[in-house]
């Protein structure tokens, strides 16, 4: 606003007729805001409508949806589809709210999930803060030559690497174990190394130096001096991490083959494929989405400030 | 390296044994850094650059996993480039990524101007990254049952506006653009985000500048906004691309690549060569046909765009 009288000013000086742009500017740039305001408006409805509807779907019952499917709030008020998700509900039950029968033990599918991504996130990021202080404090010979090795492992897709991992778990006998499912992400992640490196790299030397000097070796100075100044990206990494490892599907869907080892996205994915005669249990199905999903928001609510912010200058993953 | 390994020598012979074992004086720290370095280079040597070694080679084999795997030279890329449903699968990718990443940039760039220029709110811009928090597992089974042609609510606004329902993810023509378009629905807020980043990089003078010269928002918007923007928005479309082609999770657990092959994508394809066929050899060949295509995409893509360079000073 400040700008727009500015300008209106500037031109207001100028000797050649100056009023009548300004003027005409005014409402034109008006009706555009009142427009602008309905795109974004529209647009951040079609984001977060879905949600509302798992969650109304959710608390709805199965017979009540098909007789009125456009209602906006929850119809035949239940929570029967979260019962069946855990298992709370009897089989007879189950299949007389439309649910399939089949045992579905979210719990567990749960538990193998928070497993997989804790171990996953715990162990890549401390390995990968490990390589990433060797390549930004420490001195030794082929320091470029194998972080140009690591830059390359970027450029390596998800996807080539997935079939000859799936025979390496294989050949290990770790198909259908959570450990099969962590092991290839356990060591590290390119992009966790040059994250880290690059706030590793800001440290100031001094502080180091001042440490070094009163007789702490370099694995003191890793733990009591670069990973405490650097608390904020290496917990902006592990959230990433987290729901990364959280949100896979394609390489647990490989691995894991039973109850043992499946994990929520792989369980969505089968509770999706066993429709009983006459259609989904959208009433279970959308309450095991709104589980799968839940942890992920609680978490993004607690640090979203710094997600959102760090977005902008670690770039992109 | 040749001028600097003599120097470190002459220290270590000057300098008191004592001191040079904690290092600060600018010695050589090869053995910690070793350590420090063991683990993720197992994890490198091991799960990416022996799998890609691996990879090349089953693709010139023929195995089942039961057999031992045998060498038969190229004849899994003769059969390949012999095989329909492979240049299916290369035409409903090029779909797919054309539609998903259209639309998906469109969108996004929309957002963050208007997010530049109507609210800076950290609310507003945690709400548009909701979607990406949830797996593509989650957004594509929220949308099987949007849009499902019996109950979903997206085929009762349909009937309200007195239009046809449509077989959204049923219908050979439309499955996989609904597809794509689950997908420009979760990314769209991450992607926004990425190119505000590159908006706010922009200095504000410029504008004040153009303001003052009396140009409009959308003179504005096509001489300063975008080809400042040009190496962020490069950089976006080259990873949301890469992305793109690798789609998977939203198909397998919709469509599993029907209506007949109308969104059989060349991962898709992979996956069933591989878990339902067990032809790993063939999977193989065919995964090195994605490497290829992702690496001439790249290329391309950079070359076009330009994204390493910047316009800014």
């Amino acid at each position: 606003m400040t700008q727009l009288s500015q300008s209106s000013r500037t031109v207001a000086d100028d000797p050649t007729p100056g009023p009548a742009p300004s003027t005409r500017t005014r409402p034109r740039i008006r009706w555009g805001k009142i427009i602008a305001w309905i795109v974004m408006v529209v647009l951040l409805v079609i984001t977060i409508f879905p949600f509302y509807w798992m969650l109304r779907t959710s608390l709805s019952s199965n017979s009540a949806l098909a007789a009125n499917a456009s209602s906006l709030l929850p119809v035949d008020f239940s929570w029967g589809g979260f019962q069946r998700v855990f298992g709370l509900q009897s089989i007879d039950d189950a299949i007389a709210d439309g649910g399939s029968g089949a045992q579905l033990d979210f719990w567990r599918y749960l538990v193998n999930s928070v497993v997989v991504a804790t171990g996953i996130t715990v162990c890549q990021v401390f390995f990968s803060a490990m390589a990433a202080y060797a390549f930004s404090r420490l001195r030794w010979r082929g320091r470029n030559l194998v972080f140009g090795a690591f830059l390359l492992s970027l450029m390596v897709p998800v996807i080539f690497t997935l079939l000859p991992n799936f025979l390496l778990i294989k050949e290990l006998g770790l198909i259908d174990t959570l450990l099969g499912i962590m092991l290839p992400s356990l060591f590290m992640a390119p992009f966790a190394i040059f994250f880290l490196r690059q706030f590793f790299l800001n440290v100031p030397i001094e502080v180091e130096e001042a440490a070094l000097v009163d007789g702490a070796s370099k694995v003191r100075v890793f733990f009591n001096v670069i990973v405490p100044m650097s608390v904020a990206p290496i917990a902006t990494i592990s959230i990433l991490t987290y729901m990364t490892a959280w949100n896979d599907y394609f390489w647990p869907l490989m691995v894991s083959y039973t109850d043992e080892s499946r994990v929520m996205t792989v369980a969505l994915g089968s509770f999706a494929a066993q429709s009983p005669q006459g259609g989904p249990d959208w009433a279970g199905l959308m309450a095991a989405t709104l589980v799968a999903a839940t942890p992920m928001v609680i978490l993004f609510a607690c640090f979203a400030q710094k997600i959102v912010n760090s977005i902008g200058f670690s770039g992109i993953k | 390296m040749t001028t600097s390994a003599p120097r470190i020598r002459a220290a270590r012979i000057e300098a008191p044994p004592g001191k040079t074992r904690r290092g600060w004086t600018g010695g050589d720290d090869s053995r910690l850094a070793f350590l420090f370095v063991l683990p993720a280079a197992i994890g490198l040597l091991a799960f990416y650059f022996w799998p890609l070694l691996r990879g090349m080679w089953l693709s010139f084999t023929s195995w089942d996993l039961l057999s031992a795997a045998e060498f038969i030279g190229f004849d899994n890329y003769t059969r390949m480039f012999a095989d329909p449903v492979f240049w299916n699968a290369i035409r409903v990718t090029l779909v797919f990524v054309v539609l998903n990443i259209g639309i998906q940039t469109v969108v996004a760039l929309t957002l963050a101007v208007l997010m530049q220029r109507l609210t800076q709110s950290t609310l507003v811009r945690s709400l548009i990254l909701t979607p990406y928090l949830v797996s593509n597992v989650v957004a594509a089974l929220v949308f099987f049952w949007i849009l499902d042609f019996q109950l979903g609510i997206g085929n009762q606004v349909l009937e309200w506006m007195g239009l046809d329902r449509i077989g959204f993810f049923t219908s050979e023509s439309w499955a996989i653009l609904t597809v794509a378009l689950v997908n420009v629905w979760r990314h769209m807020g991450y992607t926004a985000l990425l190119i505000f980043a590159g908006l706010q990089a922009i200095p504000s003078n410029l504008y004040e500048a153009a303001r003052v010269d009396g140009a409009s928002e959308v003179r504005m918007f096509s001489s300063i906004t975008m080809p400042l923007l040009r190496p962020i928005l490069g950089l976006v479309l080259i990873i949301s691309v890469i992305g793109s082609f690798q789609v998977f999770d939203t198909i397998s657990v919709t469509t599993g690549g029907g209506p007949i092959n109308a969104t059989r994508v060349l991962q898709v394809y992979i996956y069933d060569n591989a878990f339902a066929q067990f032809d790993f050899g063939y999977a193989s060949a065919l995964s090195v046909a994605m490497l290829a295509i992702l690496m001439i995409v790249t290329f391309i893509q950079y070359r076009i765009t330009r994204a390493g360079q910047t316009d800014l000073n």
